[in-house]
């Protein structure tokens, strides 16, 4: 039966990415048939991956397989268990759906700009993602890691006429590449205590895991691995690149890259914190925990100022990172005084969060992606009324809005419900320190998660509630049907995902299972798939089907009994209070809606504020004109990037004056330093 | 048989009571009020004649109104009685207490809140942007309090559950705990803020520097505003509720004993009646706070919160 194993299947779905990547420059001349046919099969590919790592999280099998390409002597070690199985899941899953997506959405360039080169990178971005989770080796893992950042890289400057593009392009792939660096020191430093480290055989996973690597060397290593992944992550305060690049990519691809690129790398600091180093240490989750509280908090505080609809949904990715690696690291907290039941709780809650933020982060991409493609326009400022135009787009964006701010019935909750769950067991430590601390944690993510719901209701009042803003009325037209396909689908999973969590914990739980030899399904499902109990039925419980149910008989009840007793509904002009016409500049916009928390949270923030007033020289006490301006800015840039590119700049300033670019010169440094070499050798 | 009835007819009570109680409740707090102001009342009876007037009314729609402007009303509706459903109010023997803790109570509340602030930024006019805006600064200072708050409780009862922290506290022999007293006072200062009462909110104000709530629902009218009022009715009804179930709930009738209810029914009214004494005390000697002094407010919420948090680690 190899021939259907979960990792064959999963092999195949990378290959039909990789042939799709091929075949794409072959038919560029007919863009249409070229996005028909790459993004189909990219689907096809997806829903593979997707039956195969269901497959392999379903049955907790692990499959391994020794690939003899690569250098002599260093095969490629693949490896699919559990934890990669449901990783995998999340990125087939998004990735179906954007596929079909794009299927709508790429066909908006044809005419502009040749589509080729996105339809390449993407089916190759793709199948470095899937190659990152099945490799079982760091040499392997780190071609991979590169064929991913590589591939995003040039589908962020895709569009590379704009500066800013390019420029965010840059220091994407700079941060990347940083990141990258320091995966392979720790890689390097676990390898080096591996067993077979001398015959070449160090290098992969399993030897890792053996090893006998000494507690402070493997801090050393876990924390240049967590640095390494959290600037691919966008963790605070290594974060700066991502409201840049993610943006200005097309959205079909921020989607992705924000949906799932960067669940990679909670990927990799769940495969190296628990697999490779088996987080004996409390201090490592309680680094984790700060780094994920600081980027959950400031992230969507960073998101709630910005007016660019597509650079908020960046920002609020780094807040739910933030959130994800704050399960993980409780969960490291619990692993490391032995409490294995605690640890799967938080993890589960860490890996669900995960699903959900793919589901409704992709799903707001997508509609961001049909607001651009209904308007032109990403500046939510001059946005509004939407809701009139878009009938598809609207609802769906909703769901999104709603999943994403934690309500219920949808999933978002309850990756927060667990979280919380997690965080409130914490008094069971035996250490009265992390007793009294974590759960002002927990009050942080509270607040987060109330700031959350503020900045999404700003998002849809102010881009598809009320009139519009803008300058000029444009023509707003709905999604094409691809596109309308690909929304539903992540809509109807948020729903699904946040209706029925039993099954899909049942499912999941294999993992933790794998991992600390500990599960909550024994108390999780205990009483049903209507109720969730993941400790004990009196401890806490929270049945979505009920609430769900209940709330929608509660309105059709209400609905039939006061709506259809009649009575004349008219439409009249809004009431504007006897003084002169309303106009549509006179509503709230994104820049007055945040107000309150600038002024509240203004101290993290760079502000720049400026008003000016001009006035009839009759009547100087009368303003008639006023100009205000608003900037807001990272502090961080000032603090953290600049001082850094500075100093870099400085270096290669000075470095660039031994470069003459004469082959004489050239000569002549070889030479010399052969002379000293020989001198101190 | 009866064994099977019994908690669902106790459920259909419960949300029953609540859907009249809470307009009474309401009629309560401002007949108190008019008293304390050398006023003439209407009676504690005015809100459920308001309510019905208002439902017999036609409707009249702004002509920007969305579908989210008419949903609103029915969904705000549908989560509070939700709610109403799963607080023990008069038993905590109720068989949907289990579909969720007071964690996920709060949300349901959550989800009124949402779709009000969405429903206010329908329309269009600067009044419906400002009330969502605010309501939200308010909501997401009050967040981290009230969780801060419901954490020192279940670290009493070791349950998030309503019910369980009810019986818990029943049942508990200690009568006195410093880390409650903090939590109630804290708790107390977020129900301030979450209904919308003085110091926070005015519910009687329609100006437009000190209006918060009011703002949001400025353009409802008839049966859609019927609806609107009624659910906040039981808001604050339900949050006087949770603050019974969770801080003195002697009195509610336990598992299987009906006979307990009439005796639970009158307790209650009691109870309800000092909160509501309590509520216009406040308001009576306080005045509302500038917007810009809520964080202090509700930073104070938690910071109360905490401390009752360490006083159970250091003292119990």
């Amino acid at each position: 039966m190899l021939v259907f194993s979960p990792l064959v299947l999963s092999i195949v779905a990378i290959i039909i990415l990789l042939a799709t990547a091929a075949v794409a420059p072959i038919i560029s001349s007919r863009q249409n048939l070229l996005i028909s046919f790459s993004f189909v099969s990219a689907s096809v590919a997806s829903l593979i991956a997707l039956l195969a790592g269901f497959l392999i999280v379903s049955s907790g099998a692990t499959d391994s397989l020794i690939l003899p390409i690569g250098l002599p002597d260093l095969p490629f070690y693949l490896r699919f268990d559990p934890l990669s199985g449901f990783f995998v899941v999340i990125i087939a899953l998004l990735g179906l759906m954007v596929s079909i997506y794009s299927i709508g959405y790429v066909r908006a360039f044809v005419g502009q700009r040749s589509v080729t080169r996105l339809v390449v990178f993407y089916c190759l971005f793709m199948a470095g993602m899937l190659l990152v989770l099945l490799s079982d080796d760091a040499y392997f893992f780190m071609i991979s890691w590169e064929l991913m950042a590589v591939s995003s890289y040039f589908l962020v400057c895709f569009e590379d006429e704009h500066a800013q593009n390019r420029r965010a392009a840059f220091l994407y792939l700079l941060v990347a590449h940083i990141g990258a660096l320091f995966i392979l020191l720790s890689f390097g430093l676990m390898a080096g205590f591996a067993k077979g480290f001398e015959s070449f055989s160090g290098y992969t996973f399993s030897a890792m895991r053996e090893s006998g690597i000494s507690h402070g060397w493997a801090s050393l290593a876990f924390f240049m691995a967590f640095f390494g992944f959290a600037a691919k992550a966008g963790v605070f305060p290594l974060h700066a690149w991502l409201p840049e690049a993610h943006p200005v990519a097309p959205s079909n691809v921020s989607a992705l890259m924000s949906g799932v690129m960067l669940k990679t790398a909670i990927y990799g600091i769940i495969r190296v914190g628990f697999d490779l180093l088996h987080a004996p240490d409390w201090r490592w989750g309680g680094v984790v925990l700060v780094f994920g509280l600081a980027s959950a908090l400031l992230g969507i505080l960073y998101a709630l100022m910005q007016n660019d609809l597509k650079r908020l949904l960046a920002y609020s990715s780094v807040e739910n990172i933030g959130i994800i690696l704050v399960c993980v690291g409780l969960a490291m907290i619990y692993k490391s005084f032995g409490m294995g039941v605690l640890a799967s709780l938080a993890l589960i809650a860490g890996l669900y969060h995960s699903l959900n933020h793919a589901m409704f982060k992709g799903l707001l991409f997508m509609g961001a992606g049909s607001v651009l493609h209904a308007t032109a326009e990403r500046n939510m400022e001059s946005m509004g009324g939407l809701i009139h135009k878009l009938k598809w787009t609207s609802p769906l964006f909703l769901v999104g809005c709603l999943s994403i701010s934690s309500l219920p019935p949808f999933n978002g909750f309850v990756s927060e419900w667990l979280t919380f769950q997690s965080f409130l067991l914490s008094p069971a430590l035996p250490s009265p320190i992390l007793n009294l601390l974590i759960p002002l944690g927990a009050a942080l993510v509270a607040l987060t998660g109330a700031l959350g719901a503020r900045c999404f209701i700003k998002v849809y009042g102010v881009t598809f509630l009320g009139k519009w803003r803008g300058e000029h009325q444009t023509e707003a037209h709905e999604a094409n049907w691809p596109m309308k396909i690909g929304m539903l689908m992540a809509a109807v999973a948020c729903l699904a995902l946040g209706v029925l969590p039993t099954f899909v914990i049942g499912w999941m739980d294999i993992i933790p299972e794998t991992m600390f030899g500990a599960n909550i399904s024994a108390s999780a499902g205990a009483f049903g798939w209507l109720w969730l109990t993941p400790v004990a039925a009196e401890r806490a419980s929270y049945s979505p089907p009920i609430i769900f149910i209940g709330i929608i008989i509660v309105i059709a009840i209400v609905y039939l009994v006061f709506h259809s007793r009649g009575g004349s509904v008219r439409r009249v002009p809004t009431w504007d209070c006897g003084f002169a016409k309303l106009t549509s500049r006179m509503q709230y916009n994104s820049t007055s809606f945040s107000m309150p928390t600038r002024r509240i949270y203004g101290f993290l923030f760079n502000i720049k504020e400026t008003v000016k007033y001009g006035s009839n020289q009759y009547l100087p006490m009368f303003h008639n004109k006023f100009n205000y301006q608003l900037k807001v800015r990272d502090r961080l840039w000032q603090i953290c990037y600049k001082p850094f590119a500075d100093v870099s700049f400085w270096i290669a300033r000075r470095a660039g004056r031994l470069q003459h670019g004469r082959i004489q010169i050239y000569l002549l440094y070889s030479f010399i330093t052969l002379i000293v070499l020989l001198v101190v050798a | 048989m009866t064994d099977n009835i019994s908690p669902i007819l106790l459920e259909g009570l419960q949300v029953l009571t609540i859907l009249v109680a809470a307009p009474i409740f309401v009629g309560w707090v401002r007949v108190l009020k008019c008293w304390s102001q050398g006023r003439a009342s209407a009676g504690v009876f005015q809100p459920l004649r308001d309510i019905s007037r208002l439902l017999m009314k036609d409707t009249v729609l702004a002509q920007n109104a969305s579908w989210i402007f008419t949903a609103t009303p029915y969904i705000v509706f549908g989560a509070v009685v939700m709610a109403g459903a799963i607080i023990p109010v008069i038993s905590v023997d109720l068989p949907l207490s289990a579909a969720s803790d007071i964690i996920a109570l709060v949300a349901l509340f959550a989800i009124a809140r949402f779709f009000l602030a969405l429903a206010g930024m329908d329309i269009g006019t600067a009044f419906g942007g400002m009330g969502a805006s605010r309501e939200m600064m308010v909501a997401s200072l009050a967040e981290p309090a009230m969780l801060m708050s419901i954490f020192t409780v279940s670290l009493v009862s070791n349950s998030t559950s309503l019910s369980q922290m009810a019986h818990v506290m029943t049942m508990d022999p200690v009568l006195l705990r410093p880390s409650l007293a903090f939590a109630l006072l804290s708790f107390v200062l977020v129900a301030l803020a979450e209904t919308g009462r003085i110091p926070v909110d005015n519910p009687a104000t329609h100006l437009e520097l000190t209006m918060i709530h009011e703002a949001m629902v400025l353009e409802y009218s008839g049966r859609h505003l019927a609806l609107i009022e009624w659910a906040g009715m039981m808001k604050l009804f339900l949050f006087a509720a949770i603050a019974i179930s969770c801080f003195l709930p002697w009195g509610i009738a336990m598992k299987g004993d009906a006979t307990m209810l009439p005796l639970s029914f009158l307790l209650l009214g009691v109870k309800l009646a000092f909160i509501g004494v309590f509520i216009v005390a406040i308001e009576t000697v306080m005045a509302k706070m500038r917007i810009f002094r809520v964080p202090e407010f509700l930073g104070s919420a938690f910071l109360f919160a905490t401390l009752g948090m360490l006083s159970f680690f250091i003292l119990e």
